[in-house]
């Protein structure tokens, strides 16, 4: 099954380099994409089940953010489908047939997404306040699943199932097996999961920014409760979750795994690696816990963990101290991100408040920023440590990279749009939100959004204007 | 070997998707590109309105189907897949960067306050419309007249830079155009502006004649570049390209005769899209690449095929009522798109709303029209003879 180890003559770091900031940019965009509509809907049920108007113009203005960053999104998706194929033709080309059935049930979920976005971000004048808040439903649920296809695509790279070979093509494809591979159920759980907290601390974030000046008022407490509730919750199943697929991946992928806790030779009493640089078989500056690793991956200190010597040279991944380092990354601010939800849980427990201190709201403020710091730091680890396969034990990256010219010149250019496209992602909200501010809450109406809701409504035909701002609203709720 | 049935039917829901995107997409683009010559921003400001008011909400569910092509491609003829995109790795690079341009200055459009900035993003939208349909027409050419080899080593320049692939990339700008004008003429009159009515009906009706002139031409250039297609065009396809002639001629007579009915004018323009599709596919079977790459040895195995039926199946139950709703929604004008200008203007046409009923009073020079169609007709009809009598060709 293995291929011939034979290094491609065409050198892949820039394709890498341009899948990996293709990739770590769309995720941003893609977990809003999974989690935002389940914050903005929360928001809408408070609004309209308690009659709650700042609740509904949250939800309202989320919307309109979401709108900019699915729009976003939707562009920056395209651009991973394209360059599967422009910069991995020989991955495609011998798998497709397996790794493609994933990414089709992906574009069902896709489509339904869109149809559901275009219908809820529009649909806030005219459809009844209950009927809305249905049209997100879809958007939710297609949300969910889509994550799990298109993670499944990724798993299926680590752990290739479900086909046979003949003569190096494939030959058969059991869709089910290919789909369920061992990695999916894992992989897809972390990062919808990872999606919610991303999701909920960046907006729980920008609240808590609002917070710390001072502007203590119902609608930025609420702001900031609802989606932090939500990353809250996931952010204990998200360590609970890590610390399970940290085991599965020891058993699974043991080269990754050594690559992430620095076990350079297969050993008992392996230890734990806190921090510290890997240079030629010494780990410098970091804290190692005796046996701490064997414990973790089989509770017992005499387990025996696999290390990279287990495999020849050429099949190690590169950089292990990056790939350390962000898995520690990762592992840590899991855990400051689980502890800062518990604590506000606990208050929220005995005081029913949001807690009001800076030794809290500044962590807060922050967490959205972490959540995207750790994200992009699993998929360093996730895909950094399968180097150099592209799937694993199967094809390698140099085997799969295009022999085309001309990927430095996609690269450069994608690298230059993406900075643009994320000045616009961030700046954008922020633009709005001062607005917003500036002219007062009953000029919401009149906000100008690229795919948001309408800030007039315009008949098609006829029909007498319909009343506007604080009213209209009103009459909505 | 003859295709497996399986086989057959994911290439002809290929082609099922291909017209959709064709379609819709395609109208998306053509709006872009009506944008880019609407004049300055006074003279093109009706124009761009209704142009973005008939895009927004829909844009992103139409750019889906192209998403769905590229999927059904790399599963299901995963080696074809491969081949175009090493080979053509530059028009799809391009048409790539056109369509995250377009996106991005379409979103960017509406948040930026400024007329400069405005015009910047805008010009963006709008120029990115034109490259992107062209390069994937040049694509399609590529593959049409079977230069992409099955086992490309890298860009394959000659492939998509040939009169025939160039010709199909300015085909397809030109066809984008037509869809889109005739969309819009009818996205007008719903919305009761007579003007813009009338303005797109003429740009229909003139990016209808460039399209077929451009049509027939590509047409003839196949003769030379890719027989096979050619000769199948003219024979098992002809039905098709006859429906498609016939039913873009249907749609130029409905617009001179001003017969604006919202769905047969919008059927039959989509019939002259997707037949020409359709006969496009059908002129290549059995071959991915013509004469090059069959459909059974260019295919994945019938698993793979059956899943992707299975999708398919799964598309038509749930993606097909929901692309419907959000069509029925926003025909009934119940998803409200957002405003391209300041505030101050909102409120003007929120005055100046209360629109005359949809042209109704427009009827009296029906006569004189129909004796000009019946013409015209006729001169088609002879036209047509003159393409499709079999030519005795020398060599």
């Amino acid at each position: 099954m293995t291929h011939v180890l034979a290094t491609g003559a065409v050198n892949p770091v820039p394709a890498r380099s341009q899948m990996g900031s293709s990739l770590g940019f769309h995720i941003i965009l893609a977990c809003f994409g999974v989690a935002f509509a389940a914050v903005t809907m929360t928001a809408e049920w408070i609004g309209i089940k308690r009659d709650d108007p700042v609740a509904m113009l949250l939800a309202r203005r989320w919307s309109k953010v979401m709108a900019v960053l699915v729009a976003v999104g939707a562009v920056s998706g395209t651009v991973l489908s394209y360059e599967m194929g422009l910069l991995w033709p020989g991955l495609m080309g011998r798998y497709g047939a397996a790794i493609g059935l994933p990414f089709s049930l992906e574009g069902i979920f896709f489509f339904l997404e869109a149809i559901f976005v275009g219908v809820y971000l529009y649909g806030w004048r005219r459809l009844s306040p209950w009927a809305h808040w249905w049209t997100g439903m879809p958007i939710v649920v297609s949300g969910i699943l889509g994550a799990i296809s298109v993670v499944a695509a990724n798993s299926w790279m680590n752990s290739p199932a479900g086909y046979t070979l003949t003569n190096g093509k494939i030959s058969s494809v059991d869709p089910v097996s290919v789909f369920f591979n061992a990695s999916t159920p894992y992989e897809a759980t972390h990062m919808i999961l990872a999606a919610y907290m991303v999701c909920g601390f960046v907006v729980a974030g920008v609240y808590a920014v609002g917070l710390l000046r001072g502007r203590r008022d119902r609608y930025h407490r609420l702001g900031f409760g609802v989606p932090f509730t939500i990353a809250g919750i996931a952010a204990p199943l998200q360590v609970m979750m890590g610390d399970v697929i940290a085991r599965f991946v020891a058993h699974n992928q043991p080269v990754k795994f050594a690559a992430m806790e620095y076990v350079s030779n297969t050993t008992s009493d392996a230890a734990e690696w806190l921090g510290g640089i890997f240079i030629n078989g010494h780990v410098y500056f970091g804290t190692s816990i005796p046996a701490f690793d064997s414990i973790l991956v089989g509770f017992n200190p005499h387990t025996k963990v696999i290390g990279w010597d287990s495999v020849p040279v050429s099949q190690r991944p590169p950089l292990v101290t990056l790939i350390h380092l962000s898995f520690d990354l990762m592992v840590g601010i899991g855990v400051l991100l689980f502890v800062l939800a518990a604590w506000q849980g606990w208050w929220w427990w005995f005081h029913r408040r949001i807690l009001m201190t800076a030794w809290f709201l500044v962590p807060a403020a922050l967490s959205g920023v972490l959540a995207v710091t750790a994200m992009e730091a699993g998929w360093v680890v996730t895909e950094v440590g399968r180097q150099p396969w592209i799937v694993y034990k199967v094809l390698l990256v140099s085997q799969a990279v295009t022999p085309s010219g001309g990927v430095t010149v996609t690269l450069s250019v994608i690298l230059v749009l993406y900075a643009i496209l994320t000045v616009a992602s961030i700046g954008i909200p922020m633009v709005m939100s001062r607005r917003w501010r500036r002219e007062g809450p009953a000029e919401e109406d009149a906000e100008q959004v690229p795919y948001g809701p309408s800030s007039a409504p315009v008949s098609a035909g006829a029909g007498p204007a319909e009343p506007r701002g604080r009213a209209g609203r009103a009459e909505r709720s | 070997m003859n295709p497996s049935p399986e086989t057959i039917a994911v290439a002809a829901i290929l082609f099922v998707v291909l017209a959709a995107y064709a379609l819709f997409g395609g109208a998306d683009f053509g709006g872009g590109i009506w944008d880019l010559v609407a004049g300055g921003p006074e003279r093109g400001a009706d124009a761009r309105e209704l142009i973005d008011e008939s895009i927004t909400p829909v844009w992103e569910a139409n750019h889906v189907w192209l998403v769905f092509i590229l999927v059904l491609l790399w599963t299901a003829f995963p080696p074809a897949f491969a081949a175009i995109m090493t080979a053509l790795f530059i028009p799809l690079s391009l048409s790539l960067l056109g369509i995250v341009l377009r996106g991005v200055g379409f979103a960017f459009r509406h948040t930026a306050r400024r007329l400069r900035v405005q015009q910047l993003t805008g010009a963006t939208f709008a120029s990115s419309s034109l490259i992107t349909p062209f390069f994937m027409g040049t694509v399609v050419g590529a593959v049409a007249t079977g230069q992409v080899p099955v086992h490309p080593t890298g860009n394959v320049l000659a492939a998509w830079t040939s009169a025939t692939s160039i010709m199909t990339g300015l085909l397809f700008v030109a066809a984008c155009a037509y869809v889109s004008a005739v969309f819009l003429v009818l996205e007008a009159r719903q919305r009761g502006r007579r003007e813009l009515v009338r303005y797109f009906a003429l740009r229909a009706t003139a990016a209808g004649a460039v399209t077929g002139g451009l049509a027939g031409a590509t047409f003839a250039e196949l003769s030379a570049t890719s027989p096979y297609v050619f000769h199948r065009l003219t024979g098992i396809a002809l039905p098709l390209v006859a429906i498609s002639i016939a039913a873009g001629i249907a749609v130029l007579g409905m617009l001179w005769l001003r017969w604006y009915h919202p769905l047969i004018l919008r059927a039959t323009a989509a019939v002259a899209v997707a037949t020409v599709v359709w006969g496009w596919g059908l002129a290549q079977y059995p071959y991915l690449f013509p004469t090059t790459l069959t459909l059974p040895s260019g295919s994945a195995p019938s698993a793979s095929l059956d899943a992707e039926f299975v999708v398919a199946g799964l598309a038509v139950v749930l993606v097909v009522p929901g692309f419907a709703l959000l069509y029925y929604l926003q025909q009934r004008g119940l998803l409200t798109e957002s405003e391209s200008d300041a505030d101050v203007r909102v409120a003007a046409h929120l005055n100046a709303a209360a629109p005359a009923p949809a042209a109704v009073a427009e009827r009296q020079p029906v006569g004189a029209r129909i004796g000009v169609a019946a013409v015209l007709t006729a001169l088609a009809v002879r036209a047509i003879r003159n393409v499709f009598t079999p030519r005795t060709r020398r060599g």
